[in-house]
């Protein structure tokens, strides 16, 4: 810049003043915009509560939900009174899956006590009394990175205690927490104690989905799939009634806990959803969209009809065609396919005509040269180049009505959106809920990728419109 | 019998290989049909079999529901107008949540891309993991995630914005790095060439090339998160969409009838103006009311 003397800067700038206001009023522009956008963004952050995100966070209901997606959890709950009878060893705290035979985790190692083991190290002992329930009480010891050993009992007033801390409740370390009624005891992420002054329940989290395969009804409870898959092929029958491989496939799809038989059902229901109201949309939109273009349809009244309904087909959102479709045809694929469809015969309806509305005029007057009628024209000289566009279009509404597909499902349809909503509701099936969401991911990967292949397939070979 | 014997054998291997050619097509096509009655078989079966009313009965009761909520909307007279007005700040509240969120999925597409596009980035493990996480926030639909977030943070706009800045991050990141790959690489070199640093490349030589094109994309995706956000809403996440569904279940016909409507103006409108800008930003020829059907990448890619 220094070999530029003063007076040749200046005449630059004077020859070129115009790029230079030129670029300064672009500038000023491009600053208000800035700012307008900035404080829009502002506005909408505290309007719309972001600032609270920290507030609202509820972390012991994510850390709660994130151990049970990775783990499962068995509940020891022991009464005080009549413990011989009302003891309960289930899975997550289901009576509907109690433990038929005790898990070697749980022991009775005396006349009046039990022993229960928790994962990553740490054991419980409950001693209970008959004749005087107020008497049981707990003693927790070996627990990794906890030297104490603490016992928990009931005083006169029927309030849970830890020996000890009678007097001096503050000084309980951080993972014993004492309310009126109920003492509840973290030692590690793994286990959890409810001590009150009717029962003691101690929760045993350990890693992995519990009867994924095999629930633990049938009578295979106890197979790893491996194991019972190798049993196909061995002559002797696990059940008289029917064939291992039989009995297998049953014993699967009819898991109770998981359920895979209707979660399969519901995502085959939503893929159908979605494949059926684009294919109806597809028939219904691609007769129409000639209707609606100008060099196909010489009538303007026929014209306008035909586009006004495709915008009214499209302004009516696909969450407001289903619900008056629930109305009509009650929970079911019918409300899904024929949401999908009345929306999207008006996108793809307006997509193609204005597809067709920009295709060559050669081609259609090279065929119409040969003395062809309209309709052989249209077939040979429009729809050719229209084709591919048409496919293109009509594999991508699939792909995102298979998303669709899941919401409205979620709205009322049924399929795999319900499943996903049901699961979440109950609050504690979060394993569940991991579950769905597994499915509901992979079915929407699946479908991009199954689209995109065929689209490949399909278009390429046109090689012009890649 | 003379006349084939004329013809030149080359000229007749192409005329064979023409007819393999037709035969194989058309073969293609009887099984590609068989395929498509076969699923629409399977397909209706299945409906009829888990859809709680038929077929029949629904087609004939399609009217029953729209007809009750106008009737009962006509019968309310002016006070109809007044209830149009009474749901205005409701609708805003879901403008606002697909407007921001669209912002900040902008910003995330645009990181996203910048760090996925092979010309920019020649780490490709970077880019590798980059479009992954890209795909993962893409394949989860916005319910889904709003739907966990509603469990962990009560209900409020704040999920649904959550969820759908996620999913937009996603899929306008795929799209973005799209169009920053197959920028023009001499601006690059230009600026490479006066000594500018990695960070001045990208916001000189990529920014100016792509923001059109990102903009109508964005504007694109606004049209589809306002419908987004009016269905999370739905699903406790506020706005129109929770009005509209207490008003379901109250059974207040004049009052769905009025939201249905001001959702479709909007709707509507939103649409109409997109397109506008969408027109002027890619200046496909035509200003204003093109479709630009270049520009349209499926509505929720």
């Amino acid at each position: 810049m220094s070999d530029v003397s003063i007076p040749l800067r200046d005449k630059i700038y004077q020859d070129n003043i115009h790029v230079f206001e030129t670029a300064s009023k672009k500038a000023k522009q491009t600053g208000i915009i800035f700012t307008v956008v900035v404080l829009y963004f502002l506005f909408a952050f505290f309007s719309l509560g972001v600032d609270k995100i920290a507030e609202k966070w509820n972390p012991e209901r994510a850390s709660f939900l994130a151990l049970d997606i990775y783990a499962h959890k068995d509940h020891f709950k022991m009464p005080w009174k009549k413990t011989e009878n009302k003891l309960q060893i289930t899975l997550e705290g289901n009576l509907r899956q109690e433990y038929k035979v005790t898990p070697e985790w749980a022991e009775k190692s005396d006349d009046n006590k039990w022993t229960v083991t928790l994962k990553n190290g740490g054991k419980v002992d409950a001693y209970y009394f008959p004749d005087n329930p107020l008497a049981g009480y707990a003693v927790m010891y070996d627990f990794p990175g906890v030297e104490e050993i603490f016992t928990f009992r009931i005083n006169e007033d029927k309030r849970p205690y830890v020996e000890g801390y009678e007097d001096r409740v503050e000084e309980l370390p951080e993972f014993i927490r004492q309310t009126k009624n109920k003492l509840e005891v973290r030692p590690s992420l793994f286990s959890r104690i409810q001590f009150t002054k009717s029962k003691i329940e101690i929760h045993r989290f350990s890693r992995g989905w519990k009867y994924f395969w095999f629930d633990n009804k049938g009578p295979l409870d106890g197979y790893s799939l491996f194991g019972a898959l190798s049993k196909i092929f061995s002559g002797d029958r696990i059940v008289e009634e029917m064939s291992n491989a039989k009995l297998i496939w049953v014993e699967f799809t009819e898991n109770e806990l998981w359920q895979h038989g209707k979660a399969w059902y519901a995502l085959l229901e939503t893929i159908i959803m979605a494949f059926m109201g684009t294919l109806i949309a597809m028939l219904v939109g691609f007769p129409l969209a000639f209707l609606a273009a100008y060099n196909i349809t010489p009538l303007a009244g026929v014209r306008f009809a035909v586009r006004r309904l495709f915008d009214f087909l499209r302004g009516i959102d696909f969450l407001v065609w289903s619900l008056i479709f629930l109305r009509a045809f009650g929970p079911g694929p019918f409300t899904g396919i024929f949401a999908i469809a009345f929306t999207d015969t008006g996108t793809l309806g307006k997509l193609m005509s204005e597809a067709i509305e920009n295709t060559e005029k050669n081609q259609k007057e090279g065929v119409e040269s040969t003395g062809a009628n309209k309709t052989l024209q249209n077939r040979f000289g429009i729809i050719p180049q229209i084709l591919p566009v048409f496919i293109s279009q009509s594999l991508y509404y699939l792909e995102s009505n298979t998303r669709g597909a899941v919401i409205i499902g979620a709205m009322g349809a049924g399929g795999i959106g319900l499943q996903f909503l049901g699961a979440l509701q109950t609050g504690t099936d979060f394993e569940n809920v991991a579950y769905y969401t597994v499915l509901v991911v992979g079915v929407v990967i699946a479908m991009d990728m199954f689209s995109a292949w065929l689209r490949k397939k399909l278009i390429v070979p046109f090689g012009q419109f890649g | 019998m003379n006349s084939t014997k004329s013809i030149p054998d080359h000229i007749q291997k192409i005329d064979n290989d023409l007819l393999k050619l037709e035969r194989a097509k058309r073969n293609y096509s009887f099984i590609s049909i068989g395929i498509v009655i076969l699923v629409c078989y399977l397909g209706i079966s299945v409906s009829e079999n888990s859809n709680a009313g038929s077929f029949a009965r629904g087609i004939s009761s399609f009217f029953d529901y729209p007809v009750d909520i106008i009737s009962e909307a006509y019968q309310s007279g002016f006070s109809f107008y007044g209830l149009i007005i009474k749901y205005i700040p409701v609708l805003i509240e879901t403008i606002n949540m697909a407007v921001f969120s669209t912002t900040v999925g902008f910003i995330g597409g645009l990181i996203f891309s910048i760090f996925s596009a092979r010309n920019l980035i020649k780490n490709p493990t970077v880019i590798f993991w980059v479009r992954r996480l890209m795909d993962v926030c893409r394949a989860f639909p916005e319910l889904v995630i709003a739907l966990l977030f509603l469990y962990l943070m009560g209900k409020s706009a704040l999920p649904a914005v959550i969820a759908i800045s996620i999913h937009t991050a996603g899929a306008l990141g795929k799209l973005f790095s799209e169009a920053v790959e197959n920028c023009d690489m001499k601006q690059i070199e230009g600026l490479e060439s006066v000594g500018a640093k990695w960070i001045m490349r990208v916001r000189f030589g990529i920014i100016p090339q792509v923001f059109p094109i990102l903009l109508s994309y964005t504007l694109l995706r606004l049209e589809i998160n306002v419908r987004a956000s009016t269905i999370l809403g739905f699903v406790g996440a506020g706005g129109i969409g929770e009005i509209l569904s207490k008003n379901i279940q109250w059974k207040y016909g004049a009052d769905i009838c009025a939201v249905i409507l001001i959702l479709v103006l909007t709707i509507t409108a939103i649409d109409y103006l997109s397109r506008y800008f969408r027109g002027i930003l890619i200046g496909d020829g035509k200003k204003g009311l093109g479709f630009g059907t270049k520009i349209l990448p499926g509505k929720n890619e």
